[in-house]
């Protein structure tokens, strides 16, 4: 009888993500084994939404070594697998954060995201919550050795409530699902293949339904904005805090955070959790429709719960703590009152800072090379300076 | 002179239609499998050796045997005709003179697998071959091949012939089950493999139209008598279309014994390069598969000649072999500019990939810009390396093979053929003149001139 106990309850499995192990149930993909462990394993991810059913596998940012495949059979997967797709076996031993050819394999991921990506982050809505910076910022190069001419579409209104800027588009297919899964009739899609592939409702179509506004909070970057907030500020600049409200819409979760500027409602989103997806509440993904999203813009509406919390990463938690106490410099002290001249110092010995070269001149990217080849400001190298030129009798010294 | 199991009869009049195609012997395979039962069927095919001709080579016995079989199920057979492979045109051939070949193989392969609906996806540019196919299949089902209680024997079996819509990555297995169930054509995650949800989420086994063919001679003369042809684990014969700078283009059926020059050079095959022409390099196996060069293509890495099968094209890995692929033999001669032809490979992979996964939508258009900028003497000595580096980083991460297809002939021809890029980037104006022609890469053996 026991034994047969212990056939229904499955057997937890042991997976080891950069060096450290945990139990999990069979069934469970590499994702959510290392975001079970906590962040610091996590792989990013810009397709994947746990939220949503088949999402992931197509952005190949989550990539990780398999180097032992399970107890049973620990030879090492051949090829990086997509963590967001893969199921983890017992005994499994995954590389991360510590395989170079991961890292490697990522830093290449960037480097194709954004060959045609407009990297237009100053006037674009999305950034400082934006998957592609967070993920650039910590697997890309600061420069690209694309030198074409990149890939453009036109602005598209779909909708009275959300604008299409497809040329910021990474092929994510997170907004077909949610019109797939949340919604009760898809009218967008994907156009065309290969690089000319596009997200479109083919005749610029509407996309009319109560719950479209959604498709915006999964958009890991700017190419879906809703409308109502275009242009009137920057995240970092509003405060985000809880509210809920009664919504008349039974599918509607009516938990949402609104983003204001003193008193005044920018935007209402859904809630979202540590990986930047939709909350869920119950068990169930805390969606919100468009009224709430769209037409409730007043704190009246809502009752307010209280701030929400911010990662301690984000740039949205940033000029947030008014009240907090600066200790005194002692630098000053020590200095009796001189100020300390450190950074205004690097510009007049910086190379770079070089008035007499200008910068049209230079082909591409420059660097300190660039202005060092024009022969001015180079120290000469002088062969007198050497190591290893002490005589022992020093050294004995 | 090899011995013909697919193609014998192919040149015989009206073969195409049903009535002689039964006088010269055809069909009996269904009247011998329905003697046996399908598990002795998949035996049969797993000890003839029989491997996937559909590119990857896989051995088709244990891709069946993987198929599962749960309860109230329904299980499919999908034949894939979707041939875009540029230099590849076998299966065409196949199944515009012999489709009941291809119909009797299928009504085999259904009764092994247990599909009682089995398709045909084809692709939509062979318009007139789908019609044929038709045909074949409304002719079989009146005599009673196909339809309810086939011949009697209580198995019921349907062949619809799906047309295709443009698309070379409908040719991906799963891709072209997306396809099949009226989406788009984007290839799916593995796993689930197909073997155990495919179609509309049943188990499915998708082989190659040859593959398929291949089946009714295993039947008929016996696994034993199959594999005695050819060498190793290269059983059987296989379907060539060759093109190129060759005297007889066209597709030939060679038992795997033969070795590449003999294929190239003797007139019972290629017939040689036209007009005195010396051989530069070849690609032996469709579009996808690394380009060797003469020296490397006649003889491997150790000094052996190289046959045409499996093993032996692939002697030395991708540093100084290829692969067989899908039987897409193209040749080229010293006029040849491998940079253009690479190119022009490039150009196909960009219009072709299904835009889903980053590294190949990104990486396939870069390359294709590099190698155009690289042809048209615009190109700068850094370009190469950067080359290398994207194909290095699109080959392996992707989801289906289409990002591998088209990193691999960028780095082969990098591979052996650097000195040709380098001399593009180095001669803008004369490149786009002049061929660099033949340098280091003729083959060391005496050529015999045809005609």
């Amino acid at each position: 009888m026991s034994e047969e106990i212990k056939k229904e309850a499955p057997a937890k499995v042991k997976v080891t993500i950069d060096g450290i192990t945990i139990e999990v149930n069979p069934g469970t993909t590499i994702m959510d084994a290392a975001r079970m462990i906590g962040e610091e394993v996590a792989p990013p991810a810009m397709c994947y939404y746990s939220k949503l059913e088949d999402t992931g596998g197509k952005c190949r940012s989550c990539l990780v070594e398999v180097a032992a495949g399970s107890t049973a059979d620990p030879r090492p997967m051949p090829k990086l697998v997509a963590s967001c797709r893969t199921g983890v076996m017992d005994g499994m031993v995954v590389k991360n954060f510590s395989s170079e050819r991961v890292i490697d394999a990522r830093n290449g991921v960037v480097e194709f995201l954004l060959i045609n990506h407009p990297l237009d982050c100053p006037v674009c809505d999305q950034a400082g919550e934006c998957y592609l910076q967070d993920f650039t910022y910590n697997h890309g190069k600061e420069y690209s050795r694309y030198k074409f001419v990149k890939r453009t579409f036109i602005k598209e209104d779909i909708g009275p409530y959300i604008q299409l800027h497809m040329t910021r588009c990474i092929m994510c297919y997170r907004c077909v699902f949610v019109a797939d899964q949340i919604t009760e009739k898809r009218v967008h899609g994907i156009l065309d293949r290969g690089d000319r592939a596009a997200i479109s409702t083919y005749i610029s179509r509407a996309i009319d339904n109560d719950f479209s506004g959604n498709m915006i909070d999964v958009c890991p970057v700017g190419a879906l904005t809703d409308k109502t907030f275009r242009f009137k500020n920057r995240v970092w600049f509003t405060k985000p805090v809880d509210a809920h409200r009664n919504c008349e819409n039974p599918k509607c979760c009516g938990k949402a955070t609104l983003w204001l500027r003193g008193e005044e409602v920018y935007r209402v989103t859904s809630r979202r959790d540590k990986w930047g997806e939709v909350q869920s509440f119950d068990g169930k993904p805390g969606w919100i429709c468009n009224t709430c999203r769209f037409e409730k813009k007043k704190t009246s509406d809502w009752v307010v719960e209280g701030l929400t919390t911010i990662p301690r990463h984000s740039v949205i938690g940033a000029n947030k703590y008014k009240k907090l106490v600066v200790p005194n410099d002692p630098l000053q002290e020590v200095m009796k009152g001189v100020q300390p001249k450190l950074l205004m110092d690097i510009h007049s010995i910086s190379e770079v800072n070089n008035p007499a070269i200008d910068l049209s001149t230079i082909m591409g990217p420059s660097n300190s090379n660039d202005f060092k080849k024009a022969g001015q400001h180079e120290v000469p190298y002088d062969e007198t300076i050497q190591f290893g030129t002490r005589s022992d009798k020093e050294v004995e010294e | 002179m090899s011995k013909k199991l697919l193609l014998d009869k192919a040149h015989i009049d009206g073969i195409r239609y049903f009535d002689v195609y039964r006088r010269e012997g055809g069909y009996h395979s269904v009247e011998k499998a329905f003697e046996m039962s399908p598990a002795e069927i998949t035996d049969e095919v797993k000890k003839s050796g029989l491997r996937g001709r559909g590119g990857a080579g896989f051995p088709t016995g244990l891709k069946w045997s993987f198929l599962a079989k749960p309860e109230g199920v329904p299980r499919y057979l999908v034949c894939n005709a979707d041939e875009s492979e540029p230099g590849t045109f076998k299966d065409r051939y196949l199944m515009e003179f012999i489709p009941h070949l291809l119909i009797e193989g299928m009504i085999v392969s259904s009764y092994a697998l247990g599909s009682n609906t089995s398709y045909i996806y084809i692709r939509g540019e062979y318009a007139w071959i789908a019609d044929i196919l038709e045909e074949a299949i409304a002719e079989a089902r009146k005599k009673g091949f196909l339809g309810k209680n086939i011949l009697g024997k209580g198995f019921d079996c349907e062949i619809v012939v799906h047309r295709g819509a443009g698309a070379y990555i409908c040719g991906e297995e799963t891709a072209l089950l997306e396809s099949l169930e009226g989406k788009r054509g984007n290839p799916r995650i593995k796993p689930p493999f197909p073997a155990v949800k495919g179609l509309w989420n049943c188990p499915t086994v998708v082989n190659n139209v040859e593959t398929i063919a291949a089946v009714v001679p295993i039947i008929n003369d016996g696994a034993d008598a199959y594999s005695k042809i050819g060498i190793g684990k290269s059983t059987g014969t296989k379907l060539i279309s060759a093109c190129g700078n060759i005297n007889k283009p066209g597709v030939y059926e060679i038992d795997m014994t033969i070795s590449v020059e003999e294929f190239i050079f003797s007139d019972e095959y290629c017939g040689g390069i036209p007009n005195g022409k010396r051989l530069k390099a070849c690609i032996p196996g469709g579009s996808s598969v690394p380009i060797l060069p003469a020296n490397l293509l006649l003889t491997t890495a150790k000094g052996d000649k190289r046959l045409m099968n499996y093993e032996s094209l692939s002697d030395g890995g991708f540093a100084t072999g290829t692969m067989m692929g899908s039987g897409g033999f193209i040749v080229l001669d010293e006029d040849q500019c491998v940079v253009k032809h690479t190119y022009t490979l490039a150009h196909f992979y960009r219009h072709e990939s299904c835009g889903q996964c980053s590294p190949c939508r990104e990486g396939t258009a870069w390359l294709d810009k590099l190698l155009r900028k690289i042809e048209e003497g615009r190109g700068e000595m850094s370009d190469i390396d950067l080359l290398w580096d994207v194909q290095r980083r699109i080959e392996g991460n992707t989801i289906c093979p289409l990002g591998d297809a088209a990193a691999w002939p960028v780095a082969a021809a990098i591979r052996h053929f650097r000195d040709e890029f380098e001399w593009h980037v180095l001669n803008p104006e004369k490149c786009l003149r002049e061929n660099y022609g033949l340098a280091h890469y003729a083959d060391p053996l005496h050529i015999p001139v045809a005609n």
